[in-house]
Parts: C-alpha cells; structure tokens; sequence
C-alpha cells in the first residue's frame, strides 16, 4: 500500500497534507494498490473525510502524548506503521513538519527518498520521480533504486482530488517512544495567512522606500486576501519582520499568483518566487531584470500604479 | 560542550545552471564555490558565538568531499572552529553522506551537530534529519534561536503560521536558518590561524546509495512578458480573471 503521513497543526488539516494525501492515492492506483493515511494525535476533523482526498483507509493513533511535534518520535511511530502496514510507498508533504521526518523514516526503512518532488513518479522504466534543485533554477529526476520509496512533494504541486468517497478509520496501535522535547511556548503569527499557505502573496522590495510606504501595498493584499513578503534588504532594515522574507536564504514559496513590488528581481530572490503560477512586477524601471521572469508587467511608479490597481480589483470585486 | 557543525560546498548564489554529459551532471565549469549560506551564516556562526561566551565549547566542522572541498573547509576554519574533517567522498546521495557524518559524530561524542536548513544546489534538506535517525538523537528543524544553559538547549523553531519555543535534552541535532546568528567576514588573524589547525582527511566508509540521478532539465522559459498601460489597471486584472484565472 502507499502511506501518506496527515501532518495537522492546530486540529486543522492544511492544504500541503491533503495534497499530499491525492498524489500519494494517484500514486497507489498507479501501482495498482491502495492508499491509507496516518494521523497521530487527537484531532477534531472527521477523518472518514480523508476519503474525498483518495484515502480509503484512515489508520489513527489517537493519542495526547502526541499533541506536541517532536520529529524524532514522530519518525519512529511513522516508521513503525510503514513496517506494520507492509507499505511500499510512504508520501509526506514537503511542508515544515515533513521535512523534518520524511528523512529520518527513509533512514528506518532502509528507503530512498525523493524531497520536494514537483510531479507524479515515472514507473515504466524504474522508479523516477522529479523533484526542483538549484532553488527553483532546474528539475531533476531521480531515480529511487530501493524496494521501499519515500518522497516528500512541493507545496502547491499538486491538485486535491475531491471525489472519493469517505474513508474507513480504524485506530492503530503502536508504541509511542518518549519524548525528549518540551515545547515551552507557541507564537502564531496573528490575523495573517501563512505564507506558504496562501495562494496570492503581494511582496515589496527596496523600492518602496521606506517602512512607512507599506501601507498601499497591505491594502492590496487586502484587496485580493492575500499574504504578504518581501525582499531581503527590506527584512534585513527591519522595515518588515523576517518570516516574511523570501528568496535564496529566506522562504520558497509557490503561490498561484505572486505580485513583486519595487523589487529588482536578483537571482537570488528569484530563487525563492521562480515556482509561482503568475507573477506579476511593477517596476518604475524598464530594464529590471524581474520583468524577465514575469508573466505581466506594469513599468510604472508603484507609489501610482498600485493604489490604481487596488481600486481596479475592489471595483472588479463589487460588480460580480 | 563539543559541537559539530556540518559544512557543505555550493555553487555560488549566481552561478549559471547548466548541465553536461546528456544532462546528467552539474557544469562546474568556472563555477565559484561557496560555504553553503545556511552553514556558514547560521549553523557555523552561532557556534563560533556560543564559543566565545564559554570557551570551554570545542567546535569540530565536517565536509564530505573530495579535495575541490579544501578551501570552503579553510574558510570555515577561518571564521572559527578549531579543528575538520574532511570525508574524501564525491557522493550527493544523502544517505551515503549523513552515513559518513554519522560515523564521524560516533567517534567524536558531540553534544551539539549544527546543520544548514538545506544546501542551495539539490535542496534536500535530508541530512539532519537522517542523522537523527542514524545516531538517535533528538532533531530541532528549522532554528532560528539557540541557546545552551548546562545539558539542555534552548531552541526556537518555526512552525505554520508562527514558532515555538522548546527545550530539548543534549545530544541534539538542531538544523539553522535565518535568525539565528548574523553573517561574519573572516579576518587577517583567523585567515592566519587556520592554516595550522588540523585538518583530517578520512576515507568513507561503504555506504551504498539508494538514488542516482537520472537526468536533470531546465524550467521552460516564460514566453516573455505582457506589459500593461500604468494607467490601465482594469486591463490587469481583466487578465488576472480571465486570462491567468489566479484571482
Ligand atoms: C548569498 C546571497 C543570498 C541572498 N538571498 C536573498 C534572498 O533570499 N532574498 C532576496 O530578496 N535577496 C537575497 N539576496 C540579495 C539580492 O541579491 C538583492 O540584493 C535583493 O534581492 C535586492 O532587493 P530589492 O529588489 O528589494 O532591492 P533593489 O535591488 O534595490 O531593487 C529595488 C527596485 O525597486 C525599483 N523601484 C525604485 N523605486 C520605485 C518606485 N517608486 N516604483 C516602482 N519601482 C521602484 C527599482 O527600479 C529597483 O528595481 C541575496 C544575496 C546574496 C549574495
Ligand atoms: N557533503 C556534505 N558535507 C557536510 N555536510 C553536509 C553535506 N551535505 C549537506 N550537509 C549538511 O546538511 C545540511 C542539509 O543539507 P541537505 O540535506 O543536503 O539539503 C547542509 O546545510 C549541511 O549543513
């Protein structure tokens, strides 16, 4: 069977999860065999509803000693249910949490792993699945030459299949190690769409000039529900706090539709924005390099074109 | 305390990707190679500070590769350390070379293995959380705040939408990023001194490899941009709608 590891944080089942959940099901129906999903924690989600994602079998570890993210622990329970289940496949989504154990179960099942694929696995001639190096700047496919395969899958690589039907769930039973770590504090970033979460993300460089400018481009991410980033010079100044940062050394981030503000558009920057769907630059300067890697360009001062299309979007929005 | 901080080489931020033999190797042709920007601004540097409130921190720095790796090692030694290995191996499959750090962290009984987030070039991010695995040790990913008070450290970490504050037991692997120290320059004395401090070059030990590469390809080029009137903003976001349909 294909495992896919449901990462949740605050009861909630994200979007990378489910993601993962449909490719891992297409992968299963690929390989002629079924696809089961893990969760370990209490969680307050219907999960016979993990069907509709392609699951049809949920395998549950309900337990409160696992309401606190410990990847060592977490790898081993992973680990011990690939073995158990006799899985040949385990599928984790290339977010936060997956990163962190996706790794260490293919040390455990003596698997080779795949992190950060970008599209579904090539069976005809071995195992190949494709995955972005270089920061975004290239593909590589890779082939995985052991009986048992782990990959972790891109953020926003793949669509959420939602035609299944509901899903049986049965509670699993595995020893839980101790854990080593005591979480001593949570800070969620309040009212904000996570960046990696979000779909649209507004982001301004250097050529807003200063912090106080934010303001037009807050009400067009406003406008459109998205969340917002930044180049690093501008989180470096401070002009805006450093999870918004993205790039080579900061966040790589996939939205459907990226919008860069007063932002050159450095190889480096690129590398963390080049797997957007859209992206759309507003440049004052014809010859920014960003206008190269854009779908569409408006050459103009932002401090006019933005407050312009912010108005175009909420008039756009009032008469649908 | 001894620490271990894991030391990869990169191509430079601004190299140009390019592929040869069929596709199936990196062009390192005039390239320009770096200390992974994870490993040096982050991982090795909070080192070097932890170091400098206590000097009783021994620092060890790790690179599997081959000679072409000497100068980033020298480098690390530069801006602090006091003494690296070197894992005579070309391999980039992860596993083969979290093996050889392993083996290394066995021999040498470190409290602390500080690792980059991920190298720039294959992105795996693999290697920490493999070497929890491999030495069972506890794995902080993703830091952003360190501190060590007597056997316990104290580490920040980003979470979705936020981060959290935990407490973990040494040993521990912790892998660095962003926020966690601030990117140093080496100077003339420690340039100096890293010439004599001891560099020690270790055959790997067998590891098989679980993946190959098969073939590497280049994104499609976008078919170039479509520039739109400052003035008509309406015309945008009729193509954002019907067009690109992303809003
Ligand atoms: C190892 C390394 C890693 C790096 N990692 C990152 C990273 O992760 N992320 C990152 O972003 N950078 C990174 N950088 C830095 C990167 O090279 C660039 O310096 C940086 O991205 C430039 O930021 P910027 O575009 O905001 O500023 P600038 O390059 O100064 O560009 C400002 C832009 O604003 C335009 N502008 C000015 N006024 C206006 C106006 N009124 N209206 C409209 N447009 C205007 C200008 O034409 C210009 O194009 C890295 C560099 C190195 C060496
Ligand atoms: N060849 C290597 N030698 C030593 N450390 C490495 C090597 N490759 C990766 N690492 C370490 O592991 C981290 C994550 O790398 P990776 O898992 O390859 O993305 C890097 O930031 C380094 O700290």
């Amino acid at each position: 069977m294909v495992l896919i590891y449901i990462d949740h944080a605050d009861q909630d089942i994200k979007n990378a999860s489910l993601e993962a959940l449909s490719y891992g099901a297409t992968i299963a129906k690929q390989l002629g065999t079924e696809a089961a999903a893990l969760v370990l924690g209490n969680i307050a989600t219907p999960l016979a509803d993990l069907g509709k994602a392609g699951a049809s079998k949920v395998y549950h570890l309900n337990s409160a000693e696992l309401n606190h993210f410990d990847a060592r622990q977490y790898a081993t329970l992973v680990a011990d249910a690939a073995q158990k289940l006799n899985a040949i496949v385990v599928v984790f989504a290339h977010n936060i949490n997956g990163r962190a154990i996706a790794p260490a179960v293919a040390v455990k099942l003596k698997a080779g792993i795949v992190t950060g694929a970008s599209s579904l696995p090539e069976t005809s001639n071995g195992f190949m699945v494709t995955k972005t190096v270089f920061s975004g700047k290239a593909f590589a496919s890779i082939k995985i030459e052991t009986p048992i395969k782990v990959i972790s899958l891109n953020q926003n690589s793949y669509k959420i299949s939602n035609e299944g039907m509901a899903a049986t769930v049965e509670n699993i039973d595995l020893t839980i190690p101790a854990s080593n770590i005591k979480i001593t504090n949570i800070d969620k970033i309040k009212g904000e769409i996570p960046l990696t979460e979000a779909t649209i993300v507004v982001s301004g460089g250097r050529g807003l000039k200063g912090p106080e400018n934010w303001g037009i481009l807050l009400d067009l991410a406003k406008a459109l529900g998205a969340a917002t980033a930044c180049s690093r010079p501008v989180s470096d100044a401070d002009w805006r706090p450093h999870h918004e940062h993205v790039g080579q050394t900061g966040l790589q981030i996939a939205p459907n539709l990226y919008i860069a503000i007063g932002i050159s558009g450095a190889i480096q920057h690129l590398a963390g924005v080049n797997r957007s769907k859209t992206i759309v630059v507003i440049n004052k300067d014809p010859e920014a390099p960003f206008f190269k890697a854009a779908d569409y360009g408006v050459v103009g001062d932002a401090f006019e074109v933005v407050p312009a299309l912010t108005a175009a979007i909420l008039k756009s929005k009032a008469s649908s | 305390m001894k620490i271990l901080v894991c030391i990869s080489k990169t191509p430079d931020t601004t190299a140009k990707i390019a592929f040869v033999e069929g596709n199936t190797k990196f062009d390192e042709n005039g390239v320009q190679w770096i200390i992974n920007p994870y490993d040096e601004w982050y991982a090795l540097v909070r080192a070097i500070e932890l170091k400098e409130k206590d000097p009783n921190v021994i620092i060890h720095l790790v690179t599997v590769g081959t000679v072409e790796s000497e100068p980033i090692i020298r480098k690390a030694l530069a801006l602090g350390g006091d003494e690296a290995f070197r894992v005579n191996s070309n391999s980039t499959d992860s596993f083969v070379v979290a093996e050889q750090i392993a083996a290394i962290a066995k021999e040498g009984a470190y409290d602390l293995i500080l690792t980059g987030k991920e190298t720039i070039d294959y992105n795996s991010a693999a290697i920490g959380s493999m070497l929890s695995a491999l030495l069972d040790y506890s794995f902080v990913s993703l830091a952003n705040h360190l501190e060590i008070t007597g056997n316990t450290a104290t580490v920040k970490r980003e979470i979705e939408g936020g981060e959290e504050t935990c407490e973990v037991n040494l040993p521990v692997i912790i892998s660095c990023q962003k926020g966690m120290a601030e990117q140093r320059i080496p100077n003339m004395r420690g340039i100096m001194a890293a010439r004599t401090k001891p560099l020690k070059v270790v055959e790997p030990n067998a590891s098989n490899a679980s993946t190959s590469i098969n073939e590497f390809s280049l994104p499609p080029v976008k078919s170039g941009v479509k520039l739109i009137d400052a003035d008509k903003m309406d015309q945008l976001v009729e193509l954002l709608k019907e067009e690109a349909k992303v809003i």
